[in-house]
């Protein structure tokens, strides 16, 4: 009886296994476009999320077709762009510094075909470098920590020591130090390797340590481990600012603002230039004057921010737009 | 009989294959895939054209030399799990010759890989002293030892030789010149001359235990520890030596990473070949060559499914991870299979052969 049981469902499993599937074909050509994430992945509710919710936006509004991928590990991206390449894509766009040699490779390989790359340089004649001024808007949170921080004591948490990073750090703290030159701020990193941007007990652990230690409010930019820090900030009811997306509904009321890097936008451009034959290749920049970097004010922080305290940031941005202020660049003091 | 024998020993392996796919089938089916379909994009990727089987053969080779590593150990009756800290400390090691070293191609190649073989030495031989002299258990203490080499490797890499050009945490690469060539007939997969180390490391070691007295013994501590004191070995001492082996062996991982793929030490390059070893090293039955064919398998299924994310509509990186979990579940549950089929097969091979085997 079993046995005649095991058979039954076996054969049955194996009809429904072999059964025919449809495949649906399209007629008319489209731009073809393919998004090769970094490993945090699609739903990493910051740089990847902003990512694909502009191309999202794209293949709604334009006459595309996309197709999104997310590496697995370091060797996997070269592959993937390569994939595309061959595929027929006419441009791909890759998402994160880790992918600058696979994208630096892959284009010379493919001439003919569009690449874009965020966060990163490189410097072919089919590839478009999309760059953002991270200093712009970590300055803009800097100087917005130091007027709620009562302790004068502030704080930073960056996923990793890298030069993406230190740009943020440098950024914020000559924008706290212009408004309190006396002010402290005490910087850690979550990790050492590319598990950090993805380690939120740690983020929440190096947090809780520095509320402790007196400081009310922490930067942050730790990727997907930003959340972490956010239960901090509820437990201890203290403030931090988040980065890359709008994270200001993550923990309403703990969420100061965020500096708020619009990939998205950048994406969104980049394949609507390429629809209308307007692609250029070289690096494009995204700072407070193009809203490419920004402070996020909405619904969820208002009770934090008050109208004076909007209205000096206001004026901090206008500022910088125009030249009167020098936010230092961590790229360029390098050099 | 020899051959017959072979034989059998494959059957069990292949059948967990084959149930392992159908019930991937099933799983593909559930998401709304054809797994025919999917079955031949796992094929394509994996050895569609001379590129897709050069990573198929990029993700191979390391895992032979860890499935071997692993197996040094396991045959002793040791559970060498610091395989992975070993490889990461060679590889920053292979790139610290190769920066520092003569920039004479020849000389800087030797010398890199004799740092490579050196420092996967190392690191197995703390763990061989720890669990020989120290009594430590050499789960524990590799796992540990781990953490240790990722930590110091990390501190290592980015305070001392950072690549300053570079957003990623690695190290300054080495000079052009002596980087392993890539043979042109895998289009641009990173595969050249250094990938025979693995299969030569793997005849090496079967020879090594099929006719060396050092290997005989050694494994006579694994087999009967009792019987190996009594028989005057020191038990200690080969527990020491198939763990430093084993690590010299994981070393040469560290070599092919810097001299044939990225020309540097990158944090966090290995995705834990050092883990995987293990499985490749018990579903290849510890044998070295045995441990080829099953690294060969893990090194296509990776690969596989690497495309199948980018293939198909519904199967995301994180399901083809699940695909990929279930073949390697079903390949190392490998002696579990029904004895139904087990005992059919017996009888199919009754009915040719005429008489019981």
């Amino acid at each position: 009886m079993t046995r005649l049981a095991t058979r039954f469902f076996l054969v049955l499993g194996f009809a429904w296994i072999f059964a025919a599937t449809t495949i649906s074909l399209s007629a008319a050509p489209k731009l073809k476009v393919g998004l090769v994430l970094d490993k945090g992945g699609k739903d990493d509710k910051s740089f990847n999320t902003a990512a694909f919710l502009g191309m999202e936006k794209a293949s709604k509004e334009l006459a595309i077709e996309t197709k999104f991928v997310e590496g697995t590990d370091d060797n996997a991206f070269e592959p993937l762009l390569r994939s595309f390449a061959k595929k027929d894509y006419d441009l791909i766009l890759a998402i994160g510094f880790s992918q600058a040699e696979a994208v630096k490779k892959i284009a010379a390989q493919f001439p003919n075909k569009k690449f874009a790359i965020v966060d990163a340089e490189v410097n072919l004649p089919n590839v478009r470098s999309l760059m953002f001024e991270e200093h712009q808007g970590s300055y803009l949170a800097g100087a917005l920590a130091a007027m709620k921080s009562k302790s004068g004591k502030i704080g930073f948490i960056g996923g990793m020591d890298i030069p993406l990073i230190r740009r943020f750090l440098m950024g914020y703290d000559a924008g706290a130090k212009s408004i309190n030159p006396k002010i402290t701020i005490v910087t850690n990193y979550v990790g050492i390797t590319g598990d950090a941007w993805n380690n939120p007990p740690k983020a929440k652990e190096l947090a809780l340590a520095q509320y402790q230690g007196g400081i009310d409010v922490i930067y942050l930019g730790a990727g997907a481990s930003n959340m972490g820090a956010f239960d901090a900030a509820e437990e201890r009811k203290a403030l931090a600012i988040g980065c890359d997306s709008n994270q200001n509904r993550i923990k309403p009321g703990f969420v100061l603002s965020s500096m708020v890097k619009r990939v998205d936008v950048a994406v969104y451009q980049t394949i609507k230039d390429a629809t209308t034959s307007t692609f250029t290749a070289g690096t494009m920049r995204f700072g407070l004057q193009n809203d490419g970097v920004d402070l996020a004010f909405d619904e969820f922080n208002a009770k934090l921010v008050d109208a004076k305290q909007k209205a000096q940031i206001a004026q901090i941005k206008k500022d910088i737009i125009s030249g009167k202020i020098k936010v230092p660049d961590y790229y360029l003091v390098k050099k | 009989m020899a051959f017959e024998k072979n034989l059998r020993s494959l059957t069990r392996p292949l059948s967990a294959l084959i149930l392992g796919a159908f019930v991937s089938a099933i799983l593909i089916r559930i998401v709304g895939e054809s797994p025919w379909k999917v079955a031949e994009i796992f094929y394509n990727g994996a050895m569609g054209s001379a590129y897709d089987l050069g990573l198929s053969l990029f993700y191979t080779v390391p895992l032979i030399l860890t499935g071997l590593a692993v197996s040094v150990g396991l045959r002793a009756r040791l559970f060498n799990i610091g395989v992975e800290g070993q490889l990461t400390v060679a590889a920053l090691a292979a790139a610290l010759a190769g920066i520092w070293g003569p920039q004479d191609v020849i000389l800087n190649r030797v010398l890199g890989f004799a740092a490579a073989l050196l420092g996967g030495f190392l690191w197995g031989a703390i763990l061989g002293y720890l669990k020989a002299r120290r009594q430590a258990h050499e789960v524990v203490a590799g796992i540990m030892l781990n953490f240790i080499a990722y930590g110091i490797t990390s501190w290592l890499a980015l305070n001392f030789f950072k690549n300053p050009d570079s957003q990623n945490p690695e190290t300054i690469p080495l000079i052009d010149a002596v980087r392993i060539p890539a043979w042109s007939y895998f289009q641009s997969a990173p595969i050249g001359w250094h990938v025979l180390l693995a299969p030569l490391a793997a005849m090496l070691l079967w020879g090594f235990y099929r006719w060396t007295e050092a290997g005989w013994a050694m494994e006579a501590v694994g087999e009967n520890p009792k019987a190996a004191r009594e028989a005057g070995l020191s038990i200690a001492q080969k527990q020491f030596w198939a763990l430093a082996m084993g690590g010299m062996i994981a070393g040469i991982v560290g070599f092919i990473e810097v001299y044939g793929n990225s020309g540097k030490f990158i944090v966090g390059f290995s995705p834990a070949y050092g883990f995987m070893g293990i499985a490749v090293a018990l579903v290849g039955r510890l044998h070295p060559f045995g441990i080829i064919l099953s690294a060969a398998l893990f090194g296509a299924i990776h690969k596989g499914s690497l495309d199948l994310d980018f293939e198909t509509e519904w199967i995301t990186r994180d399901f083809a991870q699940i695909l990929q979990a279930v073949l390697i579940l079903f390949m190392s549950c490998a002696t579990l299979v029904p004895a139904g089929i087990q005992n059919r097969w017996e009888g199919l091979k009754r009915r040719l052969y005429g008489q019981r085997p």
